[in-house]
């Protein structure tokens, strides 16, 4: 192993970039001036790729996993579907992601945002801030409890719609695993209508995207669970130890 | 070791959207009370070593507007160019990561310490230099880049990954220049998401 990456196995697999969405995807039309043009620059990960920060318990609070709770203005808790959405963390090794810190931010119940630009009608919920967050424990499962956000509006096309949808920031142990998505629920026909979805051409990458509905794991007069698995990029191994330093 | 073939697809990627600071800044949008602070923040302790400095600059899209709705995450070296271990709180000597949102004139600003050189591939270190990683309303993916600095001159010339890039022009597109005002060194780089003077985006 390279004297340069003592801690471990050097490199990430590449990105199979047609898995994702392309920068540019005209049915969003958000990317039109916002999409890098040049084509990005292939470089093998360095230390400063292969390292990112970590977290620890210390930073989290006993509310940060609770939307339903946790920006209660009238010790109300927030009005919506009760929900547990859980999952494992995993890398394309199979391998758990213990200690990863997952943040999640959504729409409420109606579909409305608590931001000063949002404009859509639905009421906003007095009791519903809409992020939270946690740290995956020892087999790399982060769990949370919400409501289910609703569909909404917005200005793409003359009347384009969002799914149900929240938004996941994952980190993993190295700054080029950083990823940022969302989760889908199973079954919900504005899946397959909307432009951001879209811009995924594989059909099993948006699946991958979709939460499933967990009736063993919903506990019962309490709240639906979702199973919502993620999985970063995977670290190669070093296949020759005595290899030349730096190949 | 062989490496097995991978077993599962990363998960794909979308877009931050709209309202990434919801998630990511709560307290900067006027959401308060869920998280003390935002995570990201603050970088520094009194007691981290190093040049202190400032890095700013602006995101811009294509058409030249600022991208007001975006997050620029950071991360980086100590000043002896070692990335650090915990990053978890503001009290430990120096995490290395932060995050910023942009502002309404697409404005990003981290209050950091100059990092040292990083060792690089071949033996050969590399020039001081930030990580940075770009997520807004229209970016399907997050973008990857760096902030190298213009008095390192002599380091960045000989820096493996910005000779990486054939052409110089596009390198300036990752050295941020400095200016001083009352004792304090300031670094400011625009992220250009397109157009002219785009900025070498990674795929890293």
């Amino acid at each position: 192993m390279s004297d340069l990456f003592p801690d471990g196995p050097d490199g990430l697999f590449p990105r199979d970039l047609a898995w994702h969405p392309p920068a540019a995807t005209p049915g969003y039309k958000s990317t039109t001036f916002r999409a890098p043009r040049q084509p990005l620059l292939s470089l093998d990960a360095t230390k400063s790729e292969l390292t990112g920060p970590r977290f620890g318990h210390g930073l989290i609070g006993k509310l940060d996993n609770d939307l339903i709770r946790n920006y209660s203005q009238d010790g109300n808790e927030a009005i919506g579907q009760r929900l547990i959405v859980y999952g494992q963390v995993l890398d394309e090794n199979a391998r758990p992601q213990p200690g990863v810190l997952v943040e999640f931010w959504q729409a409420n119940a109606g579909g409305r945002y608590r931001h000063r630009k949002e404009g859509y009608q639905a009421a906003i919920d007095p009791n519903f801030g809409g992020c939270g967050r946690a740290l995956t424990d020892e087999n790399g499962f982060y769990t949370f409890r919400t409501v289910k956000p609703g569909a909404y509006p917005w200005p793409n096309g003359p009347n384009d719609w969002r799914p149900a949808h929240i938004h996941f920031s994952v980190f993993g142990s190295a700054f080029a695993q950083r990823l940022i998505t969302q989760m889908y629920f199973e079954g919900d026909p504005m899946i397959w209508q909307c432009p951001i979805v879209g811009g995924i051409s594989d059909k099993a990458a948006i699946d991958q995207l979709t939460a499933k509905l967990d009736r063993h794991n919903t506990p019962p007069m309490d709240a639906l669970a979702y199973r919502f698995d993620i999985v970063l990029r995977g670290r190669r191994a070093t296949l020759f130890e005595n290899r030349k330093e730096g190949l | 070791m062989i490496n097995r073939l991978p077993e599962l697809k990363e998960t794909p990627s979308q877009t931050a959207g709209p309202y990434v600071h919801i998630g990511l800044t709560p307290n900067f949008c006027d959401i308060g009370g869920v998280f003390p602070l935002d995570a990201g923040i603050t970088m520094l302790a009194k007691e981290t070593p190093g040049q202190r400095i400032t890095i700013t600059g602006r995101v811009m899209d294509g058409s030249d507007a600022p991208v007001t709705d975006a997050v620029v995450e950071l991360w980086q070296a100590d000043a002896g160019g070692n990335h650090p271990q915990t990053s978890d709180s503001p009290d430990k000597a120096f995490t290395g990561w932060g995050r910023q949102p942009t502002d309404a004139t697409g404005t990003f600003c981290f209050e950091t310490i100059k990092p040292g050189l990083v060792a690089g591939p071949d033996g050969v270190p590399q020039a001081p230099h930030v990580s940075l990683w770009i997520v807004a309303r229209g970016i399907n993916i997050g973008l990857a880049t760096r902030l190298y600095f213009a008095d390192e001159a002599e380091a960045n010339q000989a820096d493996p990954v910005l000779n990486r890039v054939l052409d110089p022009r596009r390198r300036q597109t990752m050295i941020a220049t400095a200016s001083q005002a009352d004792g304090a060194t300031t670094y400011t780089l625009d992220i250009r998401l397109q157009g002219e003077n785009e900025t070498v985006f990674f795929d890293i």
